[in-house]
């Protein structure tokens, strides 16, 4: 199974191929890592399905799309994981998920699981001025920051929006010079410092075994 | 709006219509023209509080409607405050001047480990805009912070914010404080921040959670209204 471009997994996420099992229903912004690691480990029971990675910017329509999609698919596998973490709920995705019998992902968002929740929680209150990026919102930047907050239209606007932040700190899954050169440049164009940090998959790797396990 | 807009000169409108245009204006966030209406209405002998609130606070919340129903987004917003804002700065020294009523005192700021504060000040804005006086705390402020203002200030609203899963919890932290040291009962605390619900404050013990800057207006009239009449019955 291969990942479809970004913009597709942004705007609309990612279709199941009906192939595996055991079902995991995640952000469209996880696709590539979680494809990478399946085929990696060789784990055929799984399949994948993505809701569109751009409800990162409406978490509050995350629950009950999550919600819908079990509902679609629960008859079709005998297990369903959720691959979010809390990701701006508020607690409203665990009770959700809770209330459906499904796990997700512990720790409050994705920057968190993949530095590590342990670590990114030892490191958050020197880091409360950080900007976080990871692959997939360098790659797009555009879509997720700079069009939704119209700084393409107002960049006067970039002090209300990133007045209070510092640096920015590039997540790096992978190890690519040519992501670092555009995280790089988003750091410039927000007018943050840079910081670059080879994270690879952290907690969503240990969490996906976990859950890959017969 | 702006299209329509290009060759109005707002000095020859009349009273009315440049207040309509002035909402207009605000509404496209054209920053200029908001200080240009305020000056003008000023120069015809306008008090500034009616300029106040009929031609900001009234185009605001035009704005507020219209960013709730979806139909503007952040960076309009964002533009129309800036455009409000331009408008208070002239006003400001003329509204203390002349003594304008307060309604209530607001102690207001983004509690410790969160630096956003966008929601923060447009609550700020409108809670000036509609009377209150705002000592406004910023960002990443410890329990110590609120409680030493809230004292210094003698005010009757304690707000705070917060737009992380992480750091919201932090408001209990700060309320029950206020209750052990027996002081709770003196302010009325509004919470607000996106990822914030009416359960999420209740089970805190905030005595409303404000899901926008205009239900903050709205819930901290109603509540200092309710304060002042137990008050007085009490």
């Amino acid at each position: 199974m291969q990942a479809p471009d970004d913009s597709t997994l942004t705007e609309s996420g990612l279709a199941p191929s009906h192939r595996g099992r055991v079902l995991l229903l995640a952000c469209g912004a996880l696709a590539r890592e979680i494809l990478d690691l399946i085929e990696a480990n060789g784990w055929t029971h799984l399949d994948l399905m993505c809701l569109p990675a751009i409800l990162h910017n409406r978490p509050d329509r995350i629950p009950d799309a999550i919600r819908q999609a079990v509902a679609r698919h629960r008859a079709e596998y005998e297990t369903i994981h959720v691959v979010y973490a809390d990701c701006g709920t508020g607690g409203q995705l665990a009770r959700t998920c809770k209330e459906l019998g499904l796990d997700l992902v512990e720790g409050p968002h994705c920057y968190s699981f993949f530095e590590g929740n342990k670590r990114f929680l030892d490191r958050a209150e020197d880091e409360i001025s950080a900007f976080y990026l990871t692959d997939f919102l360098v790659r797009q930047f555009d879509a997720f920051v700079w069009k939704p907050l119209g700084l393409d239209r107002h960049p006067d606007l970039r002090d209300m929006y990133f007045g209070n932040y510092t640096k920015l700190v590039y997540q790096a899954q992978t190890d690519d010079p040519v992501l670092d050169a555009r995280a790089q440049d988003c750091a410039n164009r927000l007018g943050l410092a840079y910081e670059r940090r080879l994270t690879g998959y952290g907690d969503l790797a240990t969490t996906l075994e976990s859950w890959a396990k017969p | 709006m702006a299209d329509e807009d290009d060759d109005i000169i707002l000095s020859e409108l009349d009273d009315e219509e440049l207040v309509q245009q002035m909402h207009d204006d605000l509404y496209d966030g054209l920053k200029e023209e908001i200080e240009e209406g305020v000056n003008i209405l000023l120069e015809r002998g306008w008090q500034p509080y009616d300029v106040l609130t009929k031609a900001l606070v009234g185009g605001m919340k035009i704005v507020g409607d219209d960013f709730r129903d979806g139909i503007l987004f952040v960076p309009e917003v964002l533009l129309a405050a800036n455009a409000m804002k331009a408008g208070m700065f002239i006003l400001k020294p003329l509204l203390a001047e002349t003594g304008a009523r307060t309604i209530g005192r607001m102690v207001i700021g983004t509690v410790k480990g969160d630096i956003h504060d966008i929601g923060k000040n447009l609550v700020g804005m409108m809670m000036e805009g509609a009377g209150f006086e705002v000592v406004d705390l910023g960002i990443n402020n410890p329990v110590e912070d609120y409680l030493e203002a809230l004292e210094r200030e003698q005010a009757d609203i304690l707000g705070m914010s917060a737009l992380l899963t992480t750091t919201m919890p932090y408001m209990k932290v700060v309320i029950d404080s206020l209750v052990e040291k027996g002081l709770r009962e003196n302010y009325i605390v509004l919470v607000g921040g996106a990822p914030l619900n009416e359960e999420f404050g209740r089970a805190i013990g905030a005595d409303a959670y404000c899901r926008d800057a205009a239900v903050a207006v709205e819930t901290a009239k109603t509540l200092m209204a309710r304060k002042h009449n137990q008050l007085a019955a009490g």
